[in-house]
């Protein structure tokens, strides 16, 4: 008889356990989610450039989630050159054809993947990008080749609308 | 609390005291037997708390009129530098006080790491005060945050991108730091509040701090045990209040002097630039007091092997009354220990000062060299240290050194031998 009584205690206790922890947790769960990017925020999800005054060899850089994006219009050396890397000698290896479908245009995230820096045009060893917060050099086609930054720079996702207008995000 | 049981004098005290013990408390803390022989490194206790207060006054006077948000915090901040009657001097107090602050702190824990105080059994106040440690580099780095310049938030993506070295959820932790996809407005507001509460939880800490240091009492220079009552103590008032206070007032000379001649010389001219989410300043560098630990990030070539270089550079701290094996404590009788501290402290200097300096050729390998020896001293040298050292004679109490060294404690009694030395 006592053994009966002991399991119908185990039991309210088990569930009153659960149903507390359901409830501890449903109320701070909206504590958490409050602070990740809010509708406003995501709603600035796209923007839209006008590159049609982009020359050969420059880079503009584009405000897109509060983030810098480099549009590089590259010269037909750079893309050669680009090219020409071979996938061994690459930390992480990627072909320039998959990081730009259109290869006189590289669209990318601005940000260093080490620590969020932005790394300056046309700057460091490898005739590309260099991040002066703690020395990450990318190549032209922003691929990560000396430093402490362990990938090559976010290709973000974008299309051309029509020949002068690149839509990112 | 006391040793000994507390009356008021007063018939209100008595029946206050009845009903809220804070008379006996007071008591407590005015009677608290200290050892005699407290040197002035054991002064920052009191300047520490000093520090604290005037980073809570100073700061709550700057909330009055300071607005976080990203379009206006900047100017909001100048705004109290030139508009604000006497702001300048209180926001100068403010940041110039934090530096003053881990000056304070670095002074407090080597004389801790010196005299052997994280020892047995004073762990948790050693614990707790490390866990301040921390609290006051988190709401020291969200209040660079604040003024929205170019260091301000350079320093925060930079800090804030430590987390994205976590493998799978990192990324998604960045963003839920931020509130958005980079550091913007909402970062900046929840810095704030954040800025705002830490203080508080480091004043409860405080507390603990010191309830857990008065039930053992203080360690002292030659780190025995006091024996209470004796003559190895005298009252905490009116002895160590003076004594406190005087070191106070040198110190309010130091700290004067930077708020008054080169209130600009601890920080960084680019954070006089609004913050510009396109340009990354040409040298990013943290405040001089988190330098050590930058130099250690970045001496690891791995991203997220640097993050945890560096995290477990300070966690290893907490762990340190368990890593020193030596039952003796104070360094003054550990010949060997005593080198290694004062090596210990050139390899911290150096690691801040390649922390300011890029991160290449000489000065990464230099970073690189301090790191390793900076593990070494606590994984390996300290244990193996507590084995090996041949340490030299401890004394039996405190008065006895003080009254001429001599090992007979009936001779030390004798005041006719002292009468003689006269």
């Amino acid at each position: 008889m006592s053994e009966k009584k002991t399991e119908r205690r185990d039991f309210l206790f088990t569930a009153t356990a659960a149903v507390g922890a359901v409830g501890v947790g449903a109320t701070v769960w909206p504590m958490i989610d409050q602070m990740n990017p809010d509708a406003s925020v995501k709603a600035l999800a796209s923007t839209e450039v006008d590159v049609s005054s982009v020359n050969p060899g420059k880079t503009i850089t584009v405000l897109w989630r509060g983030k810098p994006v480099f549009i590089r219009r590259r010269t037909q050396d750079e893309i050669n050159e680009a090219k020409a890397v071979k996938l061994k000698d690459l930390k992480h290896p990627e072909k320039d054809e998959d990081r730009a479908k259109n290869p006189e245009w590289l669209v990318m995230l601005g940000v260093c993947t080490h620590l969020g820096c932005v790394p300056l045009d046309q700057k460091g060893d490898y005739n590309g990008w260099f991040c002066p917060c703690h020395g990450s050099h990318y190549d032209i086609s922003g691929r990560i080749r000396k430093g402490p930054a362990p990938t090559n720079m976010e290709i973000p996702k974008y299309e051309f609308v029509n020949a002068n207008t690149i839509k990112i995000g | 609390m006391s040793d000994h049981e507390y009356t008021p004098k007063s018939n209100f005290g008595k029946w206050f005291n009845d009903r809220l013990p804070l008379l006996t408390l007071a008591n407590h803390l005015t009677d608290y037997p200290t050892p005699k022989n407290l040197n002035y490194w054991w002064t920052f206790g009191g300047i520490l708390t000093f520090c604290l207060v005037t980073q809570i006054v100073t700061g709550l006077v700057l909330a009055m009129h300071y607005i976080a948000h990203a379009d206006m915090a900047f100017d909001s901040v100048e705004h109290i530098m030139r508009d604000v009657n006497y702001g300048w001097l209180i926001r100068y107090i403010h940041a110039n006080g934090a530096s003053m602050f881990f000056l304070a702190v670095y002074i407090h824990i080597f004389r801790s790491l010196f005299y052997g105080s994280y020892k047995a059994p004073r762990e948790i106040i050693w614990i707790i005060g490390i866990i301040i440690y921390l609290l006051m580099m988190a709401a020291a780095f969200m209040g660079y945050v604040l003024p929205w310049g170019q260091m301000s938030f350079w320093g925060a993506t930079v800090i804030t991108n430590l987390f994205s070295a976590i493998p799978l959820v990192g990324e998604g932790i960045v963003t839920w730091l931020w509130g958005g996809y980079s550091v913007d407005n909402p970062t900046l507001t929840r810095f704030f509040t954040l800025h705002y509460l830490i203080p508080f939880l480091i004043l409860g800490l405080v507390v603990l701090h010191i309830w857990a240091l008065h039930v053992p009492g203080n360690n002292n220079p030659i780190g025995i045990d006091v024996k209470k009552p004796s003559k190895d103590t005298v009252p905490f008032h009116p002895y160590i209040v003076i004594k406190d206070a005087f070191a106070l007032l040198m110190f309010m000379i130091v700290f004067a002097f930077f708020v008054f001649y080169t209130p600009n010389i601890l920080g960084h001219a680019d954070n006089y630039i609004e913050a510009n989410p396109l340009v990354t300043p040409a040298h990013i560098v943290p405040e001089w007091y988190l330098l050590p630990f930058y130099a250690i990030l970045r001496s690891v070539p791995d991203k997220l092997m640097g993050v945890i270089a560096m995290l477990s550079a300070i966690f290893i701290l907490a762990a340190l009354p368990w890593l020193d094996t030596s039952k003796i404590r104070s360094a003054v009788f550990r010949p060997l220990y005593r080198q290694f501290y004062w090596i210990l402290v050139a390899d911290v200097l150096i690691l801040g000062y390649v922390g300011a300096m890029p991160a290449e050729g000489l000065y990464l390998l230099i970073a690189r060299v301090a790191t390793a020896y900076y593990f070494l001293h606590f994984l390996v040298i300290l244990p193996i240290l507590g084995y090996k050292e041949r340490t030299l004679p401890v004394p039996l109490s405190i008065t006895e050194p003080v009254l001429g060294g001599s090992s007979n404690l009936a001779a030390a009694r004798d005041d006719s031998r002292l009468e003689k030395l006269k």
